[in-house]
């Protein structure tokens, strides 16, 4: 089954309880956060909770993520260095403006891999783009690393860059918002959204999640387990698409007993995309908690 | 035939076919033989209004060695026991049993009185804060006699609990003892415990803070009940009455417990036209509603009651047309309060209606699904909910047993680990509810079926809920927490687990550490 990364859950490093099973909320993945929710003075004590939680912690099936301090920053190289010997699967550099700064990174966990006797580009790596500046480089920053595999917005910072505020429209980040997917879908890489901070309004946080599936977002960051369930729901086939899915699927299943080399339904060709297609639909459905094996 | 002077007739002393004869002897003659006597008032009629709660302790015909009961719709914020208790020591009686619906934090102060004698037994729901501590410790020579909401019912009415004096502290009431709990400045809802000591109690002693004028009718606690009334300056404090379990739940976890508790609940079926539910205290049992709630909204689905303890939730519920009718036997916040007084179809009920195993019918019988909290849950889905895995008691058995065993769902939801410790453990450290009456286990981590429900875990997984064995959430919980030790109890039992049957569950004994 394909990596999903509709819900990235932001956890903050210097909480254990949330820290120590972050998983059971059911995100696609968890991004233990040392950068912003961190103060300073507890930059030290978050970086050794999260080392410690994921050499010892089985987070299943969850994609394990790190937000770490930003490359100018003193605790950057610690960060990094912690996280690649405890096993992270993907680094989510902040304040990403330009290709060198990927490759500045790139270079850093390259060498953790190998005095860490990690396989050579297991560590995977992820953007986010703040700034005026990281919008104009968003293709050269989706195309800088084959290790990248997701370019995310990152709102506040960006409209404080654009003295403007964030509205209920979502209107200043209309541009953001399109050059990011642009960059993603032509470089192959996933396109994540920005979170939503108003954590009693489910209303307003299912606005946001349905514009930016609808612009083409693979997901969304989260800052609480209460939106998973809202953004699953959101992100989810409908019905109807997935009986279609599955009439495919079924189609083409029979032409293989029967030994056929052209696929057709309803009149019509199957090509091998449109099977993948199919597939990728019925595992999102099943990933949304829909019965995917129910009788029609 | 020896005639008697009646009211200027002249009677016999035995009338064949009625028997004897007890001749009318002034309007007020029998009223002294009413256990205590009454104070006639010039115009010859009987006042029930009591300057202090000394006059009243005094007047009850109250001695050392008798039964007092009390009620906790109070909760946090009662101030009725520890006034009342005090007055008692004051008045120089001692060895008393204390009968309260259930006891709370605000109620430490009846350490220092057990200590001095004055209270010798203790019957509760439930003990919490400095008392229970004291008592897990062997403060008392008698155990504690826990009992279920349904089981103290049945006890009061079979006589295993008999109430000498009740002490009753209502919201409102007027001068004859009509009282209710909606209205003043104290309003805790529904009297619904209160209701089973005024009717079998041999004296009934009614405090309140808000006299209202004659008649306050409807009157929970008839005036046909009650002897006395006294005047206080508070009988309850409005912040503490809706504190404690029932806050509103934001805890992430808690409302992931609830989700998934829905989820279960719905894909067993039950959640259609006409169904009934109760939730109890706690935030992820709380919290439920919640989810409940939205899905029946989202189906278009109504229930026909809610039961039990009543919060703003199940409130907001009724007036939406979302629940049929609401059966209050206790209201857990101002809210619920204010509906019962305000909506017709919000109905209080006593807790001989509510829960009494041996009463011709109970309404948990009526129950479709239940969602309980609890502290520990074990191998053979016994839950405990009266003591905290170091062995002292923090809690109250409540409705727990009582609902467990009437409704055709029984949903237990807990964190598989608070703090440290863990909450499905192999055996649990005391059982109140029997793992027979418990159906579905739900945790963070996932959920369990009792093995004798087949049919429930075939529903869950066609509905595309993964269960596990209650043996694996167990080792999920021990690789969390490690094996602790075993809690060191000494030989002193200190508490008898009643089953609300008025058969005994389980024992208390002392912690030593």
């Amino acid at each position: 089954m394909a990596t999903l990364r509709r819900s990235m859950l932001f956890v903050p490093g210097n909480n254990p309880a949330l820290v120590k099973d972050a998983q059971i909320y059911g995100s696609d993945s968890i991004i233990f956060d040392l950068e912003d929710s961190v103060a300073p003075a507890e930059k030290d004590a978050a970086r050794l909770l999260v080392w410690s939680s994921l050499r010892s912690t089985d987070y299943g099936r969850v994609e394990k993520v790190v937000r770490v301090n930003g490359i100018d920053t003193p605790w950057f190289r610690e960060d990094v260095e912690a996280m690649v010997r405890a096993g992270i699967e993907v680094i989510r550099l902040p304040k990403t403006e330009g290709p060198a700064d990927i490759a500045r990174l790139e270079e850093l966990v390259g060498a953790l891999e190998r005095t860490a006797g990690r396989p050579s580009g297991s560590v995977r790596l992820m953007a986010a783009l703040e700034g005026p500046l990281a919008i104009l480089n968003a293709y050269e920053i989706a195309t800088s690393s084959k290790r990248l595999v997701a370019i995310a917005l990152s709102a506040e910072d960006f409209v404080t860059s654009m003295r403007t505020t964030r509205s209920s429209e979502g209107v200043e980040l209309a541009e953001a918002r399109g050059r990011i997917v642009l960059a993603a879908r032509a470089a192959g890489v996933m396109a994540i959204d920005t979170v939503f901070t108003d954590v009693a309004d489910s209303e307003g946080f299912l606005r946001e999640a349905r514009l930016a599936k609808q612009l083409g977002f693979d997901g969304k960051s989260v800052i609480t387990p209460a939106q998973i369930p809202l953004l699953h729901g959101v992100f989810a086939p409908t019905k109807e698409e997935l009986r279609r899915a599955r009439r495919v699927i079924a189609a083409a299943a029979e032409a293989k007993v029967r030994g056929l080399g052209v696929i057709s339904l309803d009149g019509k060709m199957i090509d091998r995309p449109i099977i993948d297609r199919a597939q990728g639909l019925v595992d999102l459905a099943r990933a949304s908690g829909m019965r995917v094996e129910d009788k029609e | 035939m020896k005639a008697k002077d009646g009211g200027g007739r002249t009677l016999p002393e035995t009338i064949a076919g009625f028997g004897k004869v007890a001749a009318f002897a002034g309007a007020w003659a029998s009223a002294a033989n009413r256990g205590a006597p009454r104070k006639l008032l010039s115009a010859g009629r009987p006042s029930k209004l009591l300057g202090s709660i000394d006059e009243a302790i005094r007047r009850s015909g109250l001695e050392s060695g008798m039964t007092v009961s009390f009620h906790h719709h109070f909760r946090e914020g009662d101030l009725v026991v520890n006034l009342v208790m005090d007055a008692i020591a004051r008045a120089g009686i001692r060895d008393l049993t204390i009968a309260p619906s259930s006891l709370t934090n605000v109620h430490a102060p009846l350490v220092e009185h057990c200590r001095r004698g004055v209270i010798k037994r203790i019957y509760t729901s439930g003990l919490r804060g400095e008392l229970a501590e004291q008592v897990s410790r062997g403060l008392l020579e008698a155990p504690v006699v826990i009992h279920s909401h349904g089981g103290r019912s049945r006890a009061i009415r079979e006589g295993t609990i008999r109430p000498d004096v009740a002490f009753l502290g209502v919201p409102s009431c007027d001068r004859a003892g009509n009282a209710r709990g909606w209205s003043g400045e104290s309003a805790c809802g529904s009297l619904g415990y209160a209701m089973v000591d005024a009717r079998h109690a041999c004296s009934v002693v009614l405090l309140t803070d808000f006299l209202e004028d004659y008649p306050a009718i409807p009157a929970s606690i008839g005036q046909e009940l009650v002897d006395w009334v006294v005047q206080v300056d508070r009988v309850g404090d409005p912040a503490g009455i809706s504190k404690g379990a029932t806050r509103l739940p934001k805890d992430p976890r808690e409302l992931l417990i609830a989700r998934r508790a829905v989820q279960a609940i719905d894909a067993a079926g039950v959640i259609r036209d006409g169904f009934s539910f109760q939730t109890g205290s706690g935030g992820s049992s709380l919290a439920a509603v919640r989810f409940l709630r939205e899905l029946m909204l989202e189906r278009g689905v109504k229930a026909s009651f809610a039961l039990g303890g009543i919060t703003s939730q199940t409130a907001r519920m009724l007036e939406e047309g979302l629940v049929g009718a609401l059966l209050d036997v206790q209201s857990f916040d101002s809210d619920a309060a204010r509906s019962l007084a305000a909506n017709s179809r919000h109905y209080e009920i006593d807790a001989t209606c509510y829960a009494d195993p041996h009463a011709a019918g109970c309404a948990v019988d009526q129950l479709d699904v239940v969602v309980l909290s609890a502290l520990e849950i074990d191998m053979a889905f016994n839950v405990n909910v009266i003591t905290g895995s170091d062995g002292v008691i923090r809690g109250a058995s409540g409705g727990h047993s009582d609902t467990a065993a009437g409704s055709g769902l029984a949903v237990v939801v807990a964190p598989l680990v608070r703090g440290r410790t863990a909450s499905v453990v192999d055996r649990v450290e005391t059982i109140v509810t029997p793992g027979e009456s418990v159906d579905l286990v739900v945790t963070d981590y996932g959920l369990a079926v009792n093995p004798r429900r087949a049919d429930l875990a075939a529903a869950l997984r066609k509905g595309g809920l993964e269960v596990l064995e209650i043996g694996e959430l167990r080792e999920i919980a021990e690789r969390i927490t490690g094996v602790p030790e075993p809690v060191e109890h000494g030989n002193r039992i200190v508490g008898v687990v009643e089953y609300r049957d008025g058969t005994v569950i389980d024992l208390i004994r002392d912690v030593r550490a």
